[in-house]
């Protein structure tokens, strides 16, 4: 069953039994043998990027809009480091990602040879476990073992660093292996019956209860099972800027996004909770604001694969090791029984109803600018509405992917891939590039910011040669929106470089052109839906459109760093009525 | 903060030592003290850290060390139930004067004389690290010279071995991973439900107890 083969040919075909169809990435020295079996390769489409951190973000949106494992490749020293960025970006965010980089021959190893970087050492901090292959006969169980280990358990990025004359070896015996020895990984997915019964004690005792969902519902795929679990009861669920469409924005049991940007029902339903149900979500401080004052008067039930977030951040009363889709059905069945053994259906609907008028109250929303300049968040809201629930969308980090989490339509999971644990400016281009890649039958919507667009537009170029037509919405406020509107608060608006001037330079429409793509451009509110609709009308090529807004918007709700949730304003100076009976 | 002594079990392959020292660093520990070997195993290594640390901490860096890949078993050692012993050299001034005294000393603690010059006795003395600071405090007055400490290495009583079920073969599916929904071939065919830390946090019987262990069986 095993064949003679040089070792960057055992690479690739390992890649094949991998199951891998897509690869992005760049060649060059170290890495330049596995490339030449790459041609040969009928499975395997590589994308050429234009820049390595392009085919990290490539492979993270391709991971996560399709579920499957993404995969990047690049040389040695420069190439590798590149990729830095993106590889603790999915380290973050839970992104099932392989990276294979060419490393120097195994003699050079350590003698500061050209192009050479311990990119093993360097990526030890921010990938789930990396390797260095000197053997060329540990090339297939390497790439058996990296591929368990990014996509199983909690997912994350593995680095694959394989030396240049490992690939350069001939008579490599080629075996994919049936076993792998990893006797130090064993992820836990099946939750103890009796946490689960323990939970579901505490939810029918509970009176304000709150589904706190988190990104491990999407990477799980349990947006069904999350559905029937709030439904049963009614109880009322969150979901976080990483689990944005687990449950539909329109149900009638989704009360927003919590945390320092979250509407002011989802942010007040966790603070007046008195049980935090918390799925695959991890207590991050854009969530919980100051630490000791989220929710205050709330127990915790805690369920995540990985045991090490949970009580990291916040002691949970029940801890759930497992899988959330398993943890999700095993709750629906002991609340079932829970429920069948007392005779009585715990009913929430007061505390449902407080939230709802909450919900009416307070919802996210917007003033149009007074000087008659575009609003950004309208341009937003017109995207989505649209585009609609189908399109895949994708941010860059800062105010446009806050709006963007508040005002496009999050009806399914997947749709929405952003950067939320690393916020890495630049993630939006390439990553709508890769989600396109693995679902060409959607459309896919970058929205981007100015001073996002100019890190990684390049790969522009890639999607117009690849034939890879996302589009683009460049929300250009001339400025670090999110920087800007933190000096505009708390540095006295003195605006320390945060002024682009992006309405001049570039012209980011004739810049799309350049590139081989569509360039438009709208800055008045009547003329929003036409352009819209042209970029829709783009099937064949990228599309950038570069709408001009107020460059004094800003986000709303926040709460200030520092403080606790129940200082959120809902505009600048006003604050949400919290007290009397509301809430 | 409290002393802790923890035995890592982990697999010998090149790297592993940084990437526990490493982790260790960037959660922002500090460790008094580690010493690494083979085992019975020839395919395994133990580390033995002794850390400085709260409860609480202890655990989320026991979790997170138990996520390292290389990683195999992490087991709290409690001192009550633990042979612990470091090996010390020591170059103490020793002329015709007092050498006498400092083979007393010696012999008092059990230790050994390696190396004799004229004016200094080289001593080599095994103990727990309790023992070996009160007889550093006895040679003190005499003029140390220089000294050279091992880390701690430590292990249960009793007959029960930590490292017993560490190398039972782990069956894996064939990582045909972009067919199915990730998680769920990432159950072990015999994963057994009292492994769940969470449910255990405390778990385990002498010789050590171990310490919140994620992913083990």
């Amino acid at each position: 069953m095993s064949e003679q083969l040089t070792g960057a040919q055992a690479l690739i075909r390992a890649l094949e039994h991998a199951g891998v169809d897509t690869v992005f990435g760049i060649p060059g020295g170290a890495i330049l043998p596995a490339y030449d079996p790459m041609l040969d390769s009928t499975q395997i489409r590589h994308i050429l990027v234009r820049h390595e951190q392009g085919a990290g973000h490539a492979a993270q949106g391709y991971a996560a809009a399709s579920g499957k494992t993404g995969v990047c490749m690049a040389t040695s020293g420069p190439g590798a480091t590149n990729l830095v960025t993106p590889i603790a970006d999915a380290y973050m965010d839970s992104v099932p990602m392989v990276a294979i980089t060419g490393q120097v021959a195994g003699a050079a190893i350590g003698t500061d040879a050209f192009q050479e970087a311990d990119i093993r050492g360097i990526t030890m901090p921010i990938t789930k476990h990396n390797f260095l292959v000197t053997d060329p006969a540990d090339i297939a169980t390497t790439i058996a073992e990296a591929f368990h280990i990014a996509s199983t358990g909690r997912p994350g990025p593995v680095l694959v660093d394989v030396t240049k004359d490992a690939m350069q070896t001939k008579g490599v015996d080629f075996q994919w292996p049936t076993e792998l020895a990893l006797p130090g990984y064993r992820p836990v997915t099946r939750p103890h019956p009796k946490q689960v019964r323990e939970a579901a004690r505490l939810i029918a005792a509970a009176e304000k209860p709150v589904l706190y969902v988190g990104g491990g519902v999407i990477r799980a795929q349990a947006s069904a099972e999350l559905k029937e679990l709030a439904e049963l009861l009614g109880i009322p669920v969150v979901t976080t800027l990483m689990a944005r469409g687990a449950l539909p924005d329109t149900h009638e049991l989704h009360f927003g996004m919590p945390g320092m940007h979250g509407s002011v029902s989802a942010v007040g339903a966790l603070q007046r909770s008195d049980l935090l149900i918390t799925l695959g979500a991890r207590f991050d401080d854009r969530v919980t604001g100051k630490l000791d004052s989220f929710a205050p008067e709330a127990k915790v039930i805690h369920a995540d694969i990985d045991p090490a977030e949970i009580g990291k951040n916040r002691a949970a009363d029940v801890p759930i090791v497992g899988d959330c889709k398993e943890v999700i059905t095993d709750l629906i069945a002991a609340l079932r029984t829970e429920i069948a053994s007392s005779g009585r259906t715990p009913s929430y609907d007061a505390w449902r109803g407080q939230l709802e008028s909450v919900r009416a109250k307070y919802p996210v929303a917007y003033d149009e600018p007074e000087d008659g300049t575009l609003s950004p968040q309208y341009v937003i809201e017109r995207i989505g509405q649209i585009a609609g629930p189908d399109a895949i969308y994708t941010a860059g980090v800062g105010q446009h992917q806050m709006w963007s989490a508040h005002y496009l339509p999050f009806e399914k999971p997947r749709h929405w891939l952003n950067s939320g644990g690393l916020g890495t400016m630049g993630y939006a281009v390439p990553a709508a590039m890769g989600a396109k890649v693995a679902r060409p039958d959607k459309t896919v919507w970058a929205i981007d910011g100015d001073g996002c667009f100019q890190m990684t537009n390049q790969e522009l170029v890639t999607c117009a040669l690849e034939g890879i037509p996302i589009k683009v919405a460049v929300i250009n406020n001339q400025s670090l929106g999110m920087v800007r509107q933190w000096q505009t608060l708390f540095y006295d608006k003195r605006y320390s470089n945060t002024d682009l001037h992006s309405a001049r330079i570039p012209d980011f429409a004739k810049l799309a052109e350049a590139m081989g793509g569509v360039g438009l451009r709208c800055s008045d509110k009547d003329s929003v839906d036409a352009t819209i609709d042209k970029a829709m009308s783009v099937t064949d090529q990228p599309v950038v459109v570069d709408f001009v807004v107020h460059r004094d918007a800003m986000v709303w709700p926040m709460v200030a760093a520092g403080v606790s949730n129940d200082e959120i304003q809902i505009a600048r100076d006003m604050a949400p009525k919290w007290d009397g009976e509301e809430l | 903060m409290s002393k802790h002594t923890l035995s890592i079990l982990v697999e010998n392959k090149h790297g592993v030592l940084a990437r526990v020292a490493a982790l260790i660093s960037r959660r922002g520990f500090n460790i008094d003290s580690l010493a690494v070997g083979p085992t019975e195993h020839p395919e395994v290594s133990r580390m033995t850290i002794a850390v400085s640390v709260d409860e609480q901490p202890l655990e989320q860096i026991t979790k997170q060390l138990n996520k390292l890949v290389n990683v195999i078993k992490i087991v709290e050692l409690e001192p009550s139930q633990t042979v612990q012993r470091e090996l010390l050299l020591v170059k103490v001034k020793a002329d015709t004067l007092t050498r006498g005294q400092v083979l007393e000393t010696v012999q008092l603690f059990r230790a050994k004389v390696v190396d004799v010059a004229p004016d200094a006795i080289t001593i080599e003395a095994t103990g727990n690290p309790e023992k070996l600071e009160a007889m550093l405090r006895v040679l003190e007055p005499f003029g140390v010279r220089e000294l050279v400490q091992s880390g701690m290495v430590a292990i249960g009583r009793g007959s029960r071995s930590i490292s017993d079920r560490t190398l039972r073969p782990v069956p894996v599916p064939p990582p045909h991973v972009q067919s199915g929904p990730p998680t769920v071939q990432a159950r072990p065919a015999e994963r057994a439900s009292h492994t769940n830390p969470a449910n255990h946090p405390v778990p385990g019987p002498p010789p050590g107890r171990a310490a919140a262990v994620p992913n083990q069986h």
